[in-house]
């Protein structure tokens, strides 16, 4: 069969699967479920899987997307429900379809940050981190290929807006997902380095949604 | 899920194995069900999640509707040190919950060295360590594993132990327990009612006393509990419980596969094998009963592998059926077959080149002793001639990995006993040389000695362990022995394995030790990133007790042992007979050649042996 995609949400303790357990994780479902993965030719044959964008552990993600080749003929509207079916618990298979479009057309990222603050007002820190990231440029130290270096994060960042909860402030971002990558962790990290007073006390991601250059959600 | 765990999962090693949540863990309305039990093994995940005994008892006591059974394990370094910063009661993987929800703490106990991490767990759970100090009914602490047949350093702290397999014994403790929980029992009423379950010992109910050398004097059974507690077996195994539905961890672990066992109990009588006296008697599984469950099992958990679990595999009589069944199903979808502990006396050409057809892997054998006389000796029955027409079969099939196993200081070991190791490994690099269809790929012979462990139960539960001097001596004189080119030599320190005699040949004054030991930090002491041989010589001195009285120390044959009140079935007058042919190098016949008549057969209801 074609190549094919899946996309799947990665919720719950599920989202303490590394990237790479995640794939054997894939893999064994796949076999679960009755479907035969595409194995690579050669030596030490593995399966043709490709998962875009690994998530970094801890990162829960409404919206991943993995794309693979079966043996012979499947039903891929049957496939989704009988994926989570055999998946661990937080990770649901949500869609199937023969895709249109590469990944590296994929350009944007929302992103949605819980920071949590145990002792401080949530609304001063809103109204607070909103003005920390309309700043022109946000330049922190961040760790490169070669060693530590000096970055502005801010190019990478689309459109944030911070908005105060009953006990922690909710951070919706559109973020450059590739070319430049950046890591929404880096978005609290910012704040450890230049406004400490703004930190949170723990930070939690999830990515909800992705898109084409243009805006447009890419599938 | 926990606010504080959340935020420390982010900052811990593999957070996955802290999580939960795996395919197939078994979830159970908390309220719906009388009893919780937390079956905890004193290890990490990576290392319980492979262990087929606690998938089989996790099966089978979640099988009873009015129990949850779940997982707990031991957190790693950094987990812990986060847990106790954060104070994160120890909790079970399933709920979530804190293990002071529980009315049962069971332990699975495979080795001595788990002991210290055992009461850590239970520190973390927040219970007193001291059995007599629970004074409450809820939680109980009960243990089984392979260590229990002599756990006497931990009869202070654990409520009773079941000696066997659990499959029945475990379900018929719980039943008595919930009909305890429901009527009201104190905790020495139900313990006394234990003790009447075939397999149980609960340590407070005998009474041991001591004589002035510092050996038992007498085992005083109080209270109506039986004087010896016979280890319980599984009769059928066909027909016993066997999950084919096991958990599918979501991260790696050590054994990540399907296991399948063959058989409980060894023909073979290896005289320094706990292994093969105390699972006694022989009972193996019929092939199709295998093959169906393996099948089973893979469709159920997606692995690509399966192995086939047993003492000594090539002896289980319808291998190649069994390997036959198995790769028809696993050959066209990818799967390895594996068959780890095959004997290299009948290793056949014709298993070889079937499992060839899949995966190759390196060849492993047991050797233990370097000479043939020791080999005799020990009755390790395995020829020189045996391992080099083995070899041959396997360099001339492909394959260019040997590994040899070896352990020093075996009764009647002899210096020319240890070169004779190094003249093996010669010989094997020959044989390569003379028969490896393609020498590019090079070979590689690995060497590796343990210091050998006399444990109870097998026919050297008298003898002495040789000191940490003399093995280091050994091994330096085997290292100056072998100066063959792609023959690596590995030894493990006698460091544990000292601590490891201590304990498993212990009694009941060990008790304080191990207290101690935990209190200065002790923990996942089977890890040698852990271990710390000082802290235990500074806690057993601080005891007033002494290494050697219980590593290097020969038993007389009349000698009351700490673990005479359990009875695994053989005789102590077999063990007697084997360890006095040990000092004339006779062999004994395996049990298919002769039934010996070990003992083993009274556990088997009328059943019979399959040796």
């Amino acid at each position: 069969m074609d190549k094919l995609r899946l996309r799947f949400e990665k919720t719950d303790r599920a989202i303490y699967i590394s990237h790479l357990d995640l794939m054997h994780t894939m893999q064994r479902a796949f076999s679960r479920a009755g479907y035969e993965l595409k194995y690579s030719e050669g030596f030490n044959p593995h399966p043709q899987i490709s998962i875009a964008l690994p998530l970094s552990v801890g990162m829960a993600s409404t919206c991943e997307l993995m794309d693979f080749k079966l043996n012979g003929e499947a039903d891929i509207a049957l496939l989704p429900g009988k994926l989570t079916a055999v998946m661990p618990e937080g990770i649901r298979v949500t869609d199937c379809y023969v895709p249109e479009t590469k990944v590296a057309a994929l350009k944007y990222l929302w992103v949605e940050g819980c920071f949590e603050y145990d002792d401080r007002d949530p609304h001063e820190m809103a109204e607070a981190l909103n003005d920390f990231y309309a700043a022109d440029e946000i330049v922190i130290e961040k760790k490169t290929k070669r060693g530590m270096g000096q970055s502005d994060i801010k190019p990478a960042i689309r459109s944030i807006q911070c908005e105060a909860g009953e006990d922690a402030v909710t951070v919706q971002a559109v973020i450059s997902a590739q070319e430049p990558t950046l890591n929404p962790a880096l978005l609290a990290d910012a704040l450890r380095q230049l406004a400490p007073e703004l930190e949170p006390d723990f930070a939690k991601f999830t990515r909800r949604e992705i898109y084409h250059e243009n805006m447009e959600i890419f599938h | 899920m926990d606010k504080k765990l959340e935020r420390i999962l982010p900052r811990v090693q593999k957070p996955a194995r802290y999580t939960g949540g795996e395919y197939n863990q078994i979830m159970k309305d908390r309220e719906a069900v009388d009893l919780r039990v937390a079956f905890c093994f004193p290890d990490t995940y990576e290392i319980g999640m492979s262990n087929l005994g606690m998938s089989i008892l996790y099966h089978t006591m979640n099988s009873l509707d009015y129990v949850w059974c779940e997982r707990v394990f031991a957190p790693w370094g950094d987990m812990y040190e986060e847990m106790k910063k954060a104070e994160i009661p120890l909790y079970a993987l399933e709920s979530g919950d804190s293990l002071d929800r529980f009315d049962a703490l069971a332990f699975s106990i495979g080795y001595e060295m788990a002991y210290t991490t055992v009461l850590d767990m239970m520190d973390m759970a927040g219970l007193p360590l001291h059995s007599a100090d629970r004074e409450a009914l809820l939680p109980i602490v009960f243990a089984g594993g392979s260590a229990a047949v002599n756990a006497e350093p931990m009869a202070d702290f654990i409520d009773l132990f079941v000696i066997g397999e659990g499959e029945e014994m475990d379900n018929e403790l719980l039943a008595l327990l919930r009909q305890a929980k429901r009527e009201g029992w104190s905790k020495r009423d139900f313990l006394k009612r234990a003790a009447g379950i075939g397999g149980v010992y609960v340590p407070s109910l005998y009474e041991v006393s001591y004589n002035e050398d510092g050996t038992v004097q007498s085992i005083q059974a109080r209270d109506g509990a039986p004087e010896k507690v016979t280890k319980r077996v599984i009769v059928d195994l066909d027909n016993a419980p066997y999950p084919t539905n096991p958990i599918v961890p979501s991260t790696e672990v050590v054994h990540d596969r399907v296991n399948l066992e063959l058989f409980r109990g060894c023909v073979r009588g290896c005289r320094f094998c706990q292994a093969g006296y105390i699972y006694r008697p022989i009972r193996a599984k019929k092939p199709d009963t295998l093959v169906k469950q393996g099948i089973e099992a893979l469709k159920n958990t997606g692995h690509e592998d399966v192995t086939l679990l047993s003492l000594s595999t090539s002896d289980y009589r319808p291998l190649t059926q069994l390997c036959d069944g198995l790769l028809d199903y696993c050959e066209s979808r990818s799967i390895g077959l594996s068959l780890p502990s095959l004997r290299a006396d009948n290793f056949s050409m014709d298993i070889m080149e079937k499992l060839q057809k899949v995966r190759k892997s390196g060849l492993t054998f047991a050797v233990e002793g370097g000479s043939q006389r020791l080999r005799d000796a020990i009755n390790k029955n395995v020829t020189e001639e045996e391992l080099l027409h083995t070899c041959a079969i396997a360099f001339a099939g492909g394959w260019n990995t040997v590994k040899l196993y070896y352990m020093l200081g075996l009764p009647t070991e002899t210096d020319e006993d240890i070169v004779g190791i190094a003249d093996m490994a010669a010989q094997i690099l020959h044989c390569w040389r003379e028969n490896a269809k393609n020498k590019n790929r090079g070979v590689k012979i690995t060497v590796s000695t343990s210091c050998f462990i006399p444990k109870p139960h097998s026919p050297f539960q008298w003898e002495p362990q040789i000191s940490r001097e003399e093995y280091l001596r050994r091994v330096n004189l085997l290292r100056s022995s072998i100066n063959a080119r792609n023959v690596v030599y590995n030894w493990h320190d006698a460091d544990t394995s000292i601590v490891e005699a201590v304990l498993s040949r212990g009694d009941r004054r060990l008790g304080p030790v191990l207290e101690e030991v935990w209190r200065k930090g002790g923990r996942l002491e089977a890890w040698s990133d852990y271990f710390s041989f000082d802290t235990w010589m500074a806690a057993l001195e601080n005891a007033g007790l002494d290494a050697d009285f219980y590593a290097a120390r020969e038993r007389s044959v009349d000698e009351v042992l700490p673990w005479d009140m359990i009875d695994v079935g053989v005789r102590k007058a077999h063990l007697v007979k084997e360890r006095e042919k040990c000092y004339s190098s006779t062999l004994s016949p395996d049990c298919r050649h002769q039934c010996a008549a070990c003992g083993a057969l009274k556990l088997m209801n009328g059943g019979r042996c399959d040796g």
